[in-house]
């Protein structure tokens, strides 16, 4: 793959998908503590969203930085737009502002924990959350 | 490699005025945690004021200092 096209990969990903994680590793083997804790505030949720591990190929990230003048991973885009990385959504989650800006019901109790991070390489491709 | 002093003081020359409270969570002088305080965020998105930091280091984040964890707020509220 080449720039151009890992950039239009990207941007279609954002335009597709209402809920679009960009993060490392997968929401069922984070691959980095924050990118943990962001993809268990949505698993709180319940919400069903697409994730994208930007490991397999550091193109993927610059072009994601370039495309949303953010410079590190989680991002997280609602709608097509950039909503924040961990600090933002976690905060957001424990505000009930993101359960209001996903248009879900906030759950009663603890924090979500996030899942065990184990590193997994996977190729480039979307993993689309559905359970 | 970055301090946490170095960083707070850097912080503080980008947005006169600010109480900045910077922490080296791991000690390892990579990852970092900044609590700021401006009435320079006020008005603006959560995403505005965290870009408002993170220019401050340009492309030193990811790179050197490989995680800054940032809380912003104004004077009046948190915001």
């Amino acid at each position: 793959m080449t720039n151009p096209e890992i950039r239009e990969f990207i941007q279609n990903a954002i335009g597709e998908n209402p809920v679009m994680l960009f993060m490392k590793g997968t929401p069922h083997a984070p691959a980095c503590g924050f990118s943990a804790r962001t993809s268990a505030c949505l698993n709180a949720l319940g919400v069903q969203y697409s994730a994208l591990d930007i490991l397999p190929d550091p193109r993927i990230r610059e072009e994601l930085s370039g495309i949303s003048g953010w410079p590190t991973i989680p991002q997280l885009f609602v709608e097509g737009e950039l909503v924040g990385g961990c600090d933002i959504v976690t905060e957001m989650y424990e505000s009930g502002e993101l359960a209001e800006k996903l248009g879900v019901e906030q759950p009663e109790g603890d924090e979500p924990e996030p899942e065990p991070v184990q590193r997994q390489q996977a190729p480039i491709g979307l993993e689309n959350r559905l359970d | 490699m970055p301090s946490a002093s170095e960083l707070k003081e850097r912080i503080e020359a980008a947005l006169p005025g600010a109480n900045v409270a910077v922490e080296d969570l791991t000690g390892g002088g990579d990852h970092f945690r900044a609590e700021i305080v401006s009435d320079r965020f006020d008005g603006l998105s959560r995403i505005e004021q965290h870009k408002l930091v993170y220019d401050v280091f340009g492309a030193e984040v990811g790179g050197p200092i490989h995680a800054l964890s940032i809380k912003t707020s104004t004077p009046e509220g948190t915001r």
